[in-house]
């Protein structure tokens, strides 16, 4: 513990940084966990960057969740406690602070386009190895993963070569190592 | 221990199992054949409340007198819809609950059926967890669940919702041998190395203060032994919320009273100037830590809690101890017992002195009257007349509930019923019957405003039913006090609303529902007319004809700090003293 120095104020808000952080949770998948943990976010006034959810240990019947949010240091203490806090939730590990992390997102992206264009759509999308998924004559489903600010710059780039929409998954992470969470 | 039985059986086989003796209730469809297995058993006992809130307060008084899980029973839709505000009142002041809800056949949710509402939607914010039984095999193992879930870690209400088709389903009931829950398994004891750091604190501090909540009451009887020890053992000053009533004698010296918006002088310049503050089990509500920025600026601050969202949400402190207060204050008595550091007797000396002074400024003092009853000299008068008794007090929520948190004095824990955090008008008339049903030998006052208390008058009817001989101690200044005050200090005086017009003769309608009732106009009949109310072997409402303008003092003023404080005789411009800022709050 480290010895206390002084006198603490509350930290105002203006004092104390916005940070992101990423949250792996651990829950029974059970009926209604997810609205526990979404309704949590929102009657608290937390936000949620991202969210997925997925049973990951079926004879345990255990889902994770993880979740990415933003708020200040002693926010996102309270978000931590207040999920470990629901019944069904077995584990909260902030993924952002202690061992390092791995995060992805896996993308859908839709590209319309002719000619050229299409031969451009190709080029960038290989350079960020995006596969082929779907094409037509006149379209191409790209899936990509990668972290989200690679994401970001491919549907970026594709914007003005006909993007038409996008599906993500959202944030899934995981720790380096061999140990579990 | 295993037996087949229907699943309406199997929820009275298991509150049996579980020490139920009272269930509180309304009958509807969807209960229907728990209500058919109620009449068919004598173990459990059920009240017939008049309106759901009122079953859930009754429940919270009976559980908060008690220190038991108190029980709930309705039907679906409107039964579980009015049942919200209790549930929520018992989820701000940690009150252990087991609320049984019927729902329209499985088969039939999500159909809009009749009297269908999505119970566990609409309660899940407002409960620490709730279930929804779709399967009868099931059912032992939540109802068991729900019980170990309301009364472990930090008490909260459950709900059961058992549709009907379940309720009628026959499977095999097992007992609550060996229930734990598989991920729900709370944190008793501290750190022993920051039980360590606080205690060296508390050794070397020159200015501290103890201040005590509702966690104390809720750890059991133990730990307000336990907290009095280690307070004596220290000789330092202690204060407590508004819950927390009762842990610390009133009647003791080193008492300083109730802190916050409206606690004392002492309690708040003492939190205010401390150097240690000694938090066990409460949670720096906005109503005590009035402006958060300037709140105790000088002080280190240790706080002990089961709940580890308590600590570092509103307030940063220095030692953080996540644990229940009983075996946390156990360890710290151990530790003091065994450190040779003895206390900074001169500094003790000197903080004592200053409190002493603060003391001197009587800030619970009010300027009576012959001719027209002052509420605090009614509240007073109550506390000398009754205080000899084996008396329970549960209050409404205004100016009433502030006036007799300072002004009637509390020995011992589970004594004092009051909604806290929720703040709900209307709490206290059924919270005494509560109260009433479970010391039915004892003296239960329910210290009530006239505006709170015709929020839930009908259940007088419940407490002349159940020969509840309950006395409702109206003090009536026909206005909704609270709201008043704050529309003379904070809105230029338009009493928007607050003004509690066309009231019911309250003589004549505790007459109309087979009660007494007695009314006192002036200061000098008080004592006669409370003596008589006491006397009386039935439900009693007494109005208590007071000041109308009389407002609740010290008060911190929304938006201000502990020391700045405004008291009754200060003659200070009080539309002055709130800021802009400052009246945005609530």
């Amino acid at each position: 513990m480290n010895a206390p120095t002084s006198s603490h104020y509350p930290a105002a808000g203006a004092a104390q940084q916005i940070e992101a952080h990423t949250l792996s949770v651990l829950v029974d998948n059970e009926p209604g966990v997810l609205a526990r943990v979404i309704g949590l976010f929102s009657g608290r006034g937390y936000n949620i960057d991202s969210l997925t959810v997925s049973e990951t240990e079926h004879q345990k019947h255990v889902s994770r969740i993880t979740i990415v949010t933003r708020g200040t240091p002693m926010v996102i203490e309270q978000i931590h406690h207040q999920l470990e806090r629901l019944v069904p939730v077995h584990r909260v590990v902030d993924l952002t602070v202690g061992a390092p992390s791995i995060e992805r997102e896996l993308a859908l992206v839709k590209v319309r386009g002719k000619g050229d264009q299409r031969v451009e759509t190709l080029r960038l999308a290989d350079a960020f190895r995006a596969r082929v998924i779907d094409a037509t004559t006149e379209s191409f489903v790209f899936e990509i993963t990668g972290k989200s600010d690679k994401i970001e710059q491919f549907i970026g780039l594709m914007l003005p070569l006909g993007l038409i929409e996008v599906s993500r998954t959202g944030v899934v992470a995981i720790s380096r190592g061999p140990e579990p969470m | 221990m295993s037996k087949e039985m229907t699943g309406a059986e199997m929820v009275i086989e298991a509150l049996a199992d579980q020490g139920v003796k009272h269930i509180f209730g309304y009958p509807g469809g969807a209960v229907l054949p728990i209500y058919d297995a109620l009449f068919q058993q004598e173990k459990v006992q059920h009240i017939l409340v008049r309106h759901e809130q009122g079953a859930v307060h009754a429940a919270e008084g009976y559980a908060r007198s008690t220190g038991k899980v108190g029980c709930v029973l309705v039907t679906s839709g409107p039964g579980a819809t009015n049942a919200v505000t209790g549930l929520t009142d018992a989820l701000m002041d940690s009150i252990p609950l087991v609320c049984i809800t019927g729902q329209v056949p499985t088969h039939l949710i999500g159909n809009d059926a009749f009297q269908e509402c999505d119970t566990v939607g609409i309660t899940r914010p407002c409960t620490k967890h709730n279930y929804l039984v779709k399967n009868i095999a099931d059912l032992p193992r939540i109802l068991h669940e729900a019980f170990y879930i309301a009364a472990n870690g930090r008490p909260g209400p459950v709900v059961i919702d058992i549709p009907k088709d379940v309720q009628f389903a026959k499977g095999i009931y097992t007992g609550p041998t060996n229930v734990k829950h598989k991920t729900y398994t709370p944190r008793l004891k501290g750190d022993m190395e920051k039980i360590k750091s606080a205690v060296e604190l508390m050794s070397k501090a020159k200015r501290p203060v103890f201040y005590t909540g509702g966690g104390v009451i809720n750890s059991g009887k133990e730990a307000t032994h336990l907290l009095r020890e280690l307070v004596k053992l220290t000789g330092y000053p202690i204060t407590s919320t508004l819950m927390g009533l009762g842990t610390y004698p009133a009647a003791d010296p080193q008492w300083l009273g109730m802190l916050g918006m409206h606690g004392t002088y002492e309690a708040n310049w003492a939190m205010h100037d401390c150097d240690l503050m000694i938090c066990i089990g409460a949670r720096f509500d906005d109503r005590i830590t009035g402006r958060l920025d300037a709140f105790s600026p000088g002080s280190r601050k240790i706080h002990v809690d089961i709940d580890p969202s308590s600590i570092n949400k509103t307030v940063k402190v220095d030692v953080g101890i996540v644990g229940d207060c009983g075996h946390v204050l156990d360890d710290m008595i151990r530790l003091w017992r065994g450190t040779s550091a003895q206390p900074d007797k001169k500094a003790l000396a000197e903080w004592w002195k200053q409190v002493d002074g603060w003391r001197a400024r009587k800030s619970l003092s009010f300027k009576n009257s012959d001719t027209v009853i002052k509420p605090q000299y009614a509240i007073q008068r109550l506390y000398e007349l009754t205080k000899g008794r084996d008396t329970y007090i549960t209050t409404e929520v205004g100016q009433h509930q502030m006036w007799a948190a300072q002004h009637y004095r509390f020995e011992q824990p589970n004594r004092w019923m009051t909604s806290g955090g929720l703040g709900t008008m209307g709490y206290g008339l059924p919270a005494a019957v509560g109260v009433q049903m479970a010391h039915p030998d004892s003296l239960v006052i329910d210290i009530a405003g006239e505006a709170s208390v015709l929020m839930t008058m009908q259940e007088i009817s419940t407490a002349v039913q159940y020969r509840l001989p309950i006395k409702i101690f109206i003090l009536n200044n026909q206005y909704m006090g609270m709201v008043r005050q704050w529309q003379e200090l904070l809105h230029g005086g338009r009493y928007s609303e607050s003004y509690s017009e066309a009231l019911p003769d309250f003589v004549k309608l505790a007459e109309a529902y087979h009660a007494v009732g007695i009314r006192c106009t002036k200061p000098g009949d008080l004592d006669r007319a409370i003596k008589e109310m006491i006397d009386v072997d039935k439900p009693v409402i007494f109005d208590c004809v007071v000041d109308q303008n009389e407002n609740c003092f010290p008060m911190i003023p929304s938006g201000r700090a502990h020391n700045e404080m405004i008291l009754g005789d200060a003659g200070e411009s009080i539309e002055d003293a709130i800021t802009e800022e400052g009246k945005v709050m609530v």
